[in-house]
């Protein structure tokens, strides 16, 4: 494949948390325009991953490229959901202040965010079904309408390539549907999106490629080819049969 | 020596001791800084102590500074509970106010009475010997004796609850399970605390309380993970930084307290840097050892990644490691000689290929993961 | 008795005016007035960084840090002058950041030790160092004791000059790095991805904190410092759920504190400015706690006591209508003794008159009541999820 059509491109990344191995010598190669689900048991590494790809984490060795360029020079393509938990949401800031973070990149250094942020910001939340909330204070959202109010942040950052870390994670049925909206519509106006993901049950409905990983990665491809038993089974160490939905209970 | 010289030794030696059995529960449950909390509160407890009784010497005193130790406790949670302040604010918010209560009682009805605050908060060790009292026929000095009865009494405490102590502080959820009341050790190590801190501060001034329940017990957990061995060897580190703080004062003609402060934070600074296995040296050694085995192990599977592919002849060229793997040249050099020395790879015309050893190595790193 | 307790009161009319009076007029006071109102506002804005970012504890080690740098410093330069002991102070601070920082992340001891062990082992050395400068008998005056517990009634002009510039600079860094600072606090990942260098940003924030710490020293000491960096933000957090009014009203609360404190103590009771200006803020936190709007404590009760209240008069109307049910009249009348029997404890005849008011319910000769037809509107449609879900 031609390496500029490739939104990411990821060679020989090794990660190691004080020289312990996390991700062995992982290559991994995403067409532009898809949607692509990142699997593997807990402590596979999949957060990690997308940490090392961010820049988030100093890999002991392996290089990204979005777009065929070097990560550090394509940010302003790049856009990142976070773990939900990984914030704490009884901080003294509302929705629309939440969501404009994801323009502060682009902002620089002493500007503050203007009118026309504020007017980005409410048609981001308005994509996420969010718009009536974007006043409200941060603790009085649902589980589902912080990963929305994330989702729209990232939105803001107008971005090519989407890095999400487990979107659905805990969250309820409507907020699930719109982010399967929301992943569709990104597809459709050309974007990447690479989602960690935790519900192997969902993966073939909801995204059209998957990489499977457990520490180094086992494949990588569209779902319809790479999302086998045989390559589940090397995944996950055959303790989880396809569809039958068990998870190893292994601290991450 | 002087008699009064070996006195504050012993002193300093008893109040070490008694404030590292404690000191160690703190450190290794994450409470530390209730320890400064608890040591400045407990003046609280004195001063009301001897504006209800009209006396200084009156044992309720420590008793009423025990329980204002634990009443600290129990604000502090109650504060927590309420979930509108985070734990560590809530520490914050309780302590200086209880503290300025103290200070300002003080200044109000005790002014005049020994019991100024510059004492409180530094101690002076240099007058312990000044104070005595008729103990079994002998007049002792009375920190000694108050400090060896709380030495006594934490010894106890700590052999009595041992194995709960052990459980709560490594696995809180089970030693809940068994049927160990977490808030009965909790508090009982709360009041520990608290009468350790009263006893002590007596003599070497809050501040030094602290540097006494945390710097020897952090020192000590660098050097083991043996809890036994860690509360050995905190009890020694403390009393070695008694006695050398005291000699330290003695030829510098310094304040006591800040000299043994000053000592044990050397002696924590010796134990940071040349703790076996966990100090910086140690670590920063066996880091630079891992990372060149590390490097090798990653150069095994890189080849064994690419090896067969189309692209492998690209891959594995040693001048492309740069490219691929990010390793500044020199470095790369380094782990293909070392790789090559261990018979993991070899080199042929500037292309690397695996050994039967370099492959089954990375096979084995692969499969068992981690 | 009457004219007793009449000239107390005149007392302390007397008294406020002269406060009032001493503050804008008696230079002393009102020199150490603006010195703690300095203070106030700038440990306010920053302790509100320090609250949210969890470091309560941080300003604690911090004061204490600054101790052997005060004394340090002197001891090379032999000047007195505020900004060399507070560039000292600050020296210190800054090594004992450095030092917590690398220690926690390069060993396996928690923060909460590492900030004990600085604490108390640069507050011990600084004490080392106090006691060779005081054999010397200029450095007696050299007030390096106030930094134990402060003296704000020894702030000079030129001190509260030095406090100003320095918490003036500390403020303006604030105001340009605000939307760096915010992300910083409440997402800092996020902001690496962005790419912007959040350890600098990090570094320049907590730098900040220092220079409030060591603005402090002087007028309320090392030890009840660290309650000037909590006090106010924790206190201004339960008002607002705005990160800039937050910070505003902190920097109040501060002032408020700072000022009381040094009229209070000034008014010949012999009390040192530091306990008091603590208290003060103390004082302004627990009314906060208890009655600020939505997050207050008193707010929370009453919430609570509203809705278990809402909750039994909805069960009575349940109750009412399930009885009625079984007569195939819905508006058919009960007795009160009736209700009581099935809805349990709980005032029920209160209930009743709640739902009178609201026209769901009438009472029927006394001691009988009986639902509108609002009222069977009304328990239908609560009825209704309930009995889906039994099917």
């Amino acid at each position: 494949m031609d390496a500029d059509k490739l939104a990411v491109q990821v060679a020989d990344l090794t990660v190691a948390y004080q020289e312990k191995p996390v991700l062995w010598d992982v290559d991994l190669d995403v067409p532009q325009g898809v949607l692509m689900a990142i699997v593997g048991p807990n402590g596979a590494g999949k957060t990690t991953m997308l940490k090392a790809i961010l820049g988030l984490l100093t890999p002991a060795a392996g290089h990204v490229s979005i777009f065929g360029k070097p990560y550090q020079q394509q940010r302003s393509l790049v856009g990142y959901v976070p773990q939900r938990g990984s914030v704490d949401w009884d901080f003294p800031t509302s929705v629309l202040d939440v969501v404009m973070m994801g323009n502060y990149g682009k902002l620089g250094w002493v500007r503050r965010p203007g009118a026309a942020d504020r007017r980005a910001a409410q048609s981001a939340l308005e994509k996420v079904g969010m718009a009536d909330y974007a006043d409200r204070q941060i603790s009085q959202l649902s589980g589902g309408q912080q990963q929305r109010t994330f989702l729209a942040r990232a939105l803001m950052q107008d971005a090519q390539v989407y890095f999400m870390d487990e979107p659905f994670q805990g969250v309820d049925a409507t907020t699930e549907r719109a982010i399967v909206d929301l992943l569709k519509e990104l597809r459709a106006q050309g974007k990447t999106v690479l989602a960690v993901h935790h519900d192997l049950q969902t993966v073939p409905e909801y995204f059209d490629w998957v990489m499977l990983l457990n520490v180094r990665r086992i494949a990588s491809g569209p779902v319809n080819e790479v999302f086998t038993d045989e390559n589940l089974r090397a995944a996950y160490g055959g303790r989880v049969g396809f569809l039958n939905k068990r998870q190893d209970h292994e601290p991450a | 020596m002087s008699s009064a010289q070996i006195e504050i030794q012993l002193i300093g030696i008893v109040v070490a001791a008694a404030c590292a059995l404690p000191g160690v529960f703190l450190v290794l449950r994450g409470m530390a800084m209730m320890s400064d909390a608890i040591s400045h509160t407990v003046l609280l407890g004195i001063v009301l102590g001897f504006l209800i009784t009209g006396d200084l010497e009156s044992p309720w005193l420590l008793f009423g500074a025990a329980a204002m130790g634990l009443l600290t406790v129990s604000l502090t949670e109650l504060l927590n509970r309420t979930r509108l302040v985070k734990q560590d604010a809530a520490i914050g918010l309780v302590f200086p106010a209880l503290f300025s209560i103290a200070v300002i009682l003080i200044s109000r009805f005790a002014r005049g009475v020994h019991l100024d605050t510059d004492a409180v908060l530094l101690g002076e060790l240099a007058f312990a010997p000044f104070d005595r009292l008729m103990l079994f026929g002998a007049l002792l000095p009375r920190s000694l004796v108050v400090m060896s009865i709380i030495l006594v009494i934490n010894l106890l405490f700590i052999l009595a609850l041992y194995k709960e102590l052990k459980l709560a502080t490594f696995d809180a959820g089970l030693a809940a399970a068994l049927g160990f009341s977490p808030a009965l050790i909790h508090y009982g190590l709360m009041g520990m605390v608290s009468i350790t801190a009263v006893g002590a501060f007596d003599a070497v001034g809050s501040i030094l309380v602290v540097a006494f329940m945390v710097a020897p017990a952090a020192a000590a957990y660098l050097l083991t993970d043996k809890l036994e061995r860690m509360l050995l060897y905190s009890v020694g580190l403390g009393a070695l930084g008694a006695v050398g703080g005291y000699w330290m004062a003695h030829l510098m003609d310094a304040n006591i307290a800040g000299s043994m402060a000053t000592v044990i934070g050397l002696l924590f600074l010796l134990c940071l840097l040349f703790a076996p296995e966990r100090g910086l040296l140690a670590t920063a050694a066996r880091r630079q050892r891992q990372r060149w085995e590390f490097a090798q192990t990653m150069l095994t599977i890189h080849l064994l990644h690419h090896e067969g592919t189309p692209e492998a002849g690209v891959e594995n060229r040693l001048d492309h490691l740069h490219d691929h793997l990010r390793w500044e040249p020199a470095f790369a050099q380094g782990v293909v000689q070392r790789a090559d020395e261990r018979g993991l790879v070899r080199l042929e015309n500037g292309s690397l290929h695996l050994t039967e050893a370099g492959r089954g190595l990375a096979t084995t790193m692969l499969t068992e993961k981690r | 008795m009457v004219a007793g307790s009449a000239s107390l009161t005149s007392d302390k009319t007397m008294s406020l005016l002269d406060l009032l009076n001493s503050l804008l007029f008696d230079h002393t006071i009102r020199t150490v007035a603006l010195g703690t109102a300095t203070l106030g506002i700038v440990s306010g804005v920053l302790g509100s960084f320090a609250v949210l970012r969890k470091q309560s504890l941080l300003g604690d080690a911090l004061s204490h840090a600054a101790l052997p740098g005060v004394a340090i410093a002197y001891m090379l330069t032999g000047s007195k002058s505020p900004a060399v002991l507070m560039l000292g102070a600050g020296a210190a601070g800054v090594l004992a950041i450095l030092l917590l920082i690398n220690i926690t992340r390069q060993t396996r001891l928690k923060e909460d030790s590492v900030l004990g062990i600085v604490l108390s082992v640069f507050f011990g050395f600084g004490l080392l160092l106090l006691t060779f400068l005081q054999r010397n008998p200029d450095a007696r005056q050299a007030g390096l004791n106030t930094f134990l517990f402060g003296q704000a009634a020894t702030l000079l002009t030129r001190d509260v000059v030095t406090m100003a510039i320095f918490g003036g600079l500390a403020l303006l860094f604030v105001a340009v790095f605000w939307k760096e600072f915010k992300l910083l606090s409440f997402d800092r990942e996020f902001g690496a991805s962005l790419g912007l260098p959040m350890p600098r940003i990090d570094m320049l924030l907590t730098t900040l904190l220092v220079v409030a710490v060591v603005i402090g020293l002087q007028a309320v000491g090392v030890v009840l410092m660290s309650a000037m960096l909590v006090a106010p933000g924790a206190a201004a957090r339960q008002w607002t759920n705005h990160l800039g009014r937050m910070t505003l009203l902190s920097a109040l609360f501060g002032a408020l504190a700072g000022v009381a404190g040094a009229l209070l103590s000034s008014l010949g009771t012999g009390l040192s400015t530091g306990p008091v200006i603590v208290l003060c803020i103390s004082v302004i936190v627990l009314f906060s706690l208890v009655m600020a709007p939505n997050r207050g404590l008193l707010w929370n009760y009453l919430r609570q006591w509203r809705n278990r209240r809402r909750l039994r008069t909805e069960a009575v109307l349940e109750n009412i209508y399930l009885m009625s049910s079984q007569h195939d009249d819905p508006s058919h009348p009960h007795a009160i003794t009736a209700l009581e029997a099935v809805s349990g404890a709980g005032n029920v005849r209160r209930s009743l008159e709640e739902l009178q008011r609201r026209g769901l319910a009438v009472p029927y000769d006394g001691n009988k009541w009986a639902l509108t037809a609002e009222g069977v509107r009304a328990a239908q449609t609560r009825l209704q999820p309930a009995q889906k879900d039994e099917k």
